[in-house]
């Protein structure tokens, strides 16, 4: 049972938490299997979460990793029985699911590194801010030895080298995420680019994948680029610092990460980009990735299921999150995602009580 | 001696022709059920074939309907690809993949024909296998190992030389790109050639293999050099093949997805030079359709997959039209 790091307000709150945990981790309806699809960047967590769930429980969930995109339009279709994605539906998107209201369930949250390829510059020793990087991005900021970078750095020795621009070149969560952060502290990046799962990059090299990118960046000197922390964690890549909104220069982590979405104005139904948070602990690039669910739904049995699975994923599945580099939910934001899988209901019954 | 078979051999071989012609136009005379049956069968798949194909148009036309009617033709020239402003272009695509694949059959062509020449004509029977299974073991390795090879051992090498390139020839816009990405229109050209040279060469040692031996023998004896019997017989002779050859692998690297994503460096300007990074339009729509998350977008998706396959055509009518060309030309050995 996961309630570590969980701001327990009264005992009797507690009790009546773990109580409502006992009672809902594995489906009671004679539902044997389950099927999802959509985003890849949590799969390798889910992955592990089903196959411990498939034990615990003996129900099979199929988890196709298939991409955001394509975990939307199965679920519009009503073909699986939660989606999942790395990005919020628009109201086009919503209008056009088949079951009607769909939940974004967060389940954990990711972060996204910049790394560098800077001879001489050791990671985490270089900062950056919102304002620069969004230079950078832009192509405005064009060699490391510009005075903008220089101001932030005066410890550090920057060489006269042409900064080369990294991105992703496959639409991806990842993206989602870094161009969200850069459109909410860069009115111009706003303007010219804005935040999707793919953009119209103002330049340079187009990396496939976490691995595309991370190897353009250990490849091409003067490289900068963005990669899941995870990535870049495993593959030893330098990073940079960033400065947060409250005003302190973080290196990418997971505890950053789980801070980003503990903040007071998190709306009831979570469909929030926690990029840029105002927690001053908070890392700023970071990002969850949801499940979404019908909330009304027509069979009690998969309602029970799908629910059931849910609520054990943000609860005792948690615990599997951490070793593979994905960030847990917590305080305000666990409480909300809690109230938020209580509203599965069939026909206006809550499926949990 | 060249009497008595002829006499039998004529009417035998007209009649062989008649029933061939007649096979041809699919008046066979049907004569009993299993005749009947291997007809009705053989037609039956052949018409599944047509009528795939016709349905993958239809789908790609309906697939891509919704982009058609946003951007018409106007998707043919543009120049911005932008699924955040719901604008889509693909002009810098077709041009990346284009380009690319052009001069990979430049660098493949002399190669692997080259090689195929040297397996048919100067290699003993006994070593032939020996030079040939390699290359048809590079035709089978799929296209992510080259791809992953790419990254790690090609693309640093190309960057060596195209920084080389660069400072000694930079005066020269082909040479004046950004050289130090290393992945780029060069990179991926390589790639490409790299992986249909073993097609190109498997084929065309095939088709150099069924030159008939009488032909080149006559040609020695009267008076040709080895090489002038390869040049102006052997080679006119196969060379309707050897063009089919080509165009095998010119498809294929027109349609690669994977390796070239992977050193392509995939972006959406306009080349310049060599050393610029590209996309290329299979790899653009594996990449971004599994995160194309509204309809417009997956329909210029579509649209982009329907050029693709308009440039396919284009290429094997225009393949066509040039082995129409040459077979009027033959010289009079093959009639």
């Amino acid at each position: 049972m996961k309630i570590k790091g969980f701001p327990i307000v009264t005992a009797v709150a507690a009790l009546l938490l773990s109580g409502t945990m006992a009672l809902a981790a594995c489906p009671s309806k004679g539902v044997k299997e389950m099927t999802g699809a959509g985003a890849t960047f949590p799969y390798p967590l889910y992955s592990k979460m089903f196959s411990e769930y498939n034990k615990l429980c003996n129900v099979k969930v199929n988890y196709q990793s298939i991409g955001s995109g394509g975990g939307i339009r199965q679920l519009q279709e009503l073909t699986v029985d939660f989606g999942g994605s790395d990005g919020i539906m628009d109201d086009k998107q919503k209008s056009q699911a088949k079951g009607g209201p769909v939940l974004h369930i967060p389940t954990v949250s990711g972060a996204v590194a910049v790394v560098q390829n800077l001879p001489g510059v050791r990671s985490g020793q270089l900062k950056l801010t919102t304002e620069v990087l969004a230079g950078i991005y832009l192509k405005t900021i064009n060699n490391w030895n510009d005075t903008r970078i220089k101001a932030l750095n005066p410890a550090v020795k920057l060489p006269d080298l042409a900064i080369a621009v990294v991105h992703r070149s496959d639409g991806s969560g990842t993206t989602f995420i870094f161009t969200n952060y850069l459109s909410k502290v860069s009115q111009e990046w706003k303007d010219k680019v804005g935040f999707a799962t793919s953009v119209n990059w103002p330049g340079d090299v187009g990396g496939k994948g976490n691995e595309g990118v991370a190897n353009s960046v250990k490849q091409i000197p003067g490289a900068i680029g963005y990669v899941e922390l995870a990535y870049a964690k495993q593959n030893n890549i330098p990073w940079a610092q960033l400065r947060n909104k409250a005003g302190r220069y973080l290196e990418p982590s997971l505890e950053g990460a789980a801070l980003a979405a503990d903040q007071p104005d998190l709306p009831d139904h979570m469909e929030v980009m926690v990029t840029d948070s105002p927690n001053p602990k908070a890392y700023p690039i970071t990002g969850f990735t949801w499940l979404l669910v019908y909330e009304n739904q027509k069979d009690e049995a998969k309602a029970d299921a799908v629910a059931r699975l849910a609520w054990w994923m943000i609860h005792e599945g948690q615990q599997y999150a951490l070793p593979l580099e994905y960030a847990t939910l917590k305080g305000s934001a666990m409480k909300k995602t809690e109230s938020l899988v209580k509203r599965i209901n069939v026909s206006g019954r809550p499926v949990l009580k | 001696m060249q009497g008595e078979p002829q006499v039998v051999g004529r009417p035998l071989g007209k009649l062989l022709i008649r029933t061939s012609d007649k096979l041809a136009r699919g008046e066979a005379q049907v004569i009993n059920l299993g005749d009947r049956l291997f007809y009705a069968l053989t037609r039956g798949l052949a018409f599944c074939v047509i009528f795939l194909v016709l349905l993958l148009v239809a789908d790609l036309f309906r697939g891509s309907w919704e982009a058609m009617r946003q951007f018409g033709l106007k998707f043919l020239v543009g120049t911005t690809w932008d699924p955040v402003a719901r604008q889509f272009g693909t002009l810098p695509t077709i041009i990346g993949t284009l380009v690319k694949a052009s001069i990979a059959l430049i660098l493949a062509v002399p190669i692997s024909i080259g090689s195929a020449i040297f397996i048919s004509f100067y290699t003993p029977k006994w070593l032939r296998p020996v030079l040939s299974y390699p290359i048809e073991l590079l035709a089978a390795i799929p296209s992510i190992i080259f791809g992953l090879w790419g990254i790690f051992v090609m693309v640093p090498v190309i960057r060596v030389i195209q920084v080389w390139l660069k400072a000694n020839f930079g005066w020269f816009p082909l040479f004046d790109g950004p050289a130090v990405y290393g992945v780029g229109v060069l990179s991926g050209s390589v790639i490409l050639a790299i992986m249909i040279t073993p097609i190109i060469a498997a084929i065309s040692r095939d088709i150099l293999l069924m030159v008939p031996r009488t032909q080149i023998e006559g040609m020695l004896a009267l008076g040709a050099t080895k090489w002038e019997a390869i040049w102006k017989v052997a080679l006119p002779y196969a060379r309707t093949g050897l063009l089919g050859a080509v165009i095998l692998g010119l498809g294929r690297a027109v349609g690669e997805t994977m390796a070239v994503t992977m050193v392509g460096g995939n972006s959406f300007d306009l080349i310049h030079s060599l050393f610029d990074p590209v996309h290329s339009m299979a790899s653009q729509i594996a990449s971004e359709f599994a995160e194309a998350t509204y309809s417009l977008y997956v329909s210029s998706l579509v649209y982009v997959g329907l050029v693709l396959f308009g440039i396919t055509i284009v290429i094997s009518l225009l393949a066509q039209l040039l082995l129409w060309r040459l077979s009027k030309g033959r010289i009079a050995i093959l009639e």
